[in-house]
């Protein structure tokens, strides 16, 4: 059963990938990068499964192995950190240019 | 056209990862590293949550580099703000909220805040430790600051003990270079048993520290994002 959080984040990591590519609104680009994060973050804790395996608390027989949640921890926090830089670069953004369309922002500075 | 092209690329790129990668899964298992963890490491720090002995011992340096890269993005919010400000209306007028609303907040930050003490101090011990508890900490003021909108914290507190955290997370490292056992070495104070809270030397200090960073610094990001305007 838990081969289902495989597909969850391939789906995840190509809905993130689509809406990079193809949406204008810069909003909707940030959310496509965080479900992006998301994916990929269950990817590796799909990896470091082990059928049937025990949280790594304490001395257990088979064990999940720890490493790729230390990973994602670290992961987490990095990706909370650049969505609020970007965040505030998309609110600057819209403050100068008064749109959140990225077609229509033609300057390379603002 | 290329944006087509590009979308099909990746998509066939995708299928090729979920063909051939899919069975990658448990093929740690019995590898050097997983094995090393799995029998070693209770034994090695006395930690019994490998994951926090393995997030602030063995790869301490990469936890360091976390901690500046979330200090870098609340300084790089803080430092866009005073930016030269243009002089905006708020477009936005925020209406007071409701008596109860008020009064649930008030009565439920203790809560949390006291729950993120306890998953700060027990990161050793139990699922948790200092980014988790100090996210919800963060949690706890954010849901303050979004009920009343008056809200002012004191920022300068808030950046002193985020400074002085981080520089107290350093020089605990440095110790343990100094006593000639490594830089961020947990054995610099006495291991306990297994279990109790003061247990695992440096482990549960140092979690603190990066709780009450990780803590301060989330609010501070938010507490900058609502006022901006201001």
């Amino acid at each position: 059963m838990y081969e289902i959080s495989f597909y969850i984040a391939i789906a995840l990591v190509g809905i993130g990938l689509w809406g990079i590519i193809s949406q204008k609104n810069i909003i909707k680009i940030i959310i496509s990068f965080t479900l992006f994060d998301t994916g990929i973050h269950i990817l590796l804790m799909y990896y470091g499964y082990v059928k049937n395996g025990k949280a790594p608390i304490g001395q257990v027989a088979n064990m999940v192995d720890p490493v790729p949640q230390a990973m994602v921890l670290t992961s987490i926090v990095i990706g909370l950190g650049v969505t609020s830089v970007m965040l505030f670069m998309a609110y600057k953004l819209y403050q100068k240019t008064k749109n959140l369309n990225i077609d229509k922002v033609e300057k390379l500075k603002w | 056209m290329i944006k087509n092209l590009f979308f099909v690329l990746m998509a066939s790129f995708l299928v090729y990862i979920s063909y051939n990668f899919y069975e990658l899964n448990g093929h740690h298992r019995g590898q050097a590293l997983h094995s090393y963890y799995a029998n070693n490491a209770i034994q090695d720090l006395g930690s019994q949550n490998i994951v926090s002995s393995i997030v602030v011992s063995y790869r301490g340096l990469d936890t360091l580099g976390e901690v500046t890269i979330l200090f870098l993005s609340a300084l790089l919010v803080a430092f866009m703000i005073g930016l030269k400000k243009e002089k905006v209306k708020n477009i936005l007028t925020l209406k007071e909220s409701s008596e109860i609303l008020e009064t649930a907040t008030s009565f439920l930050t203790p809560f949390i805040t006291m729950l993120a003490l306890y998953i700060v101090v027990n990161g050793h011990l139990s699922p948790g430790g200092g980014f988790q508890g100090g996210a919800i900490f963060a949690t706890g003021l954010i849901f303050l600051m979004i009920t009343n909108i008056n809200y002012k914290i004191r920022t300068i507190i808030f950046k002193y003990i985020e400074s002085l955290s981080g520089i107290f997370y350093v020089i605990l490292g440095l110790f343990g270079m100094s006593l000639a056992i490594g830089f961020l070495n947990p054995k610099i104070l006495p291991m306990g048993t297994l279990g109790q809270i003061m247990s695992a030397g440096l482990i549960p200090v140092i979690y603190s520290l990066v709780g009450l960073k990780v803590g301060t610094e989330l609010s501070l990001i938010f507490y900058n994002f609502k006022n901006e305007n201001k």
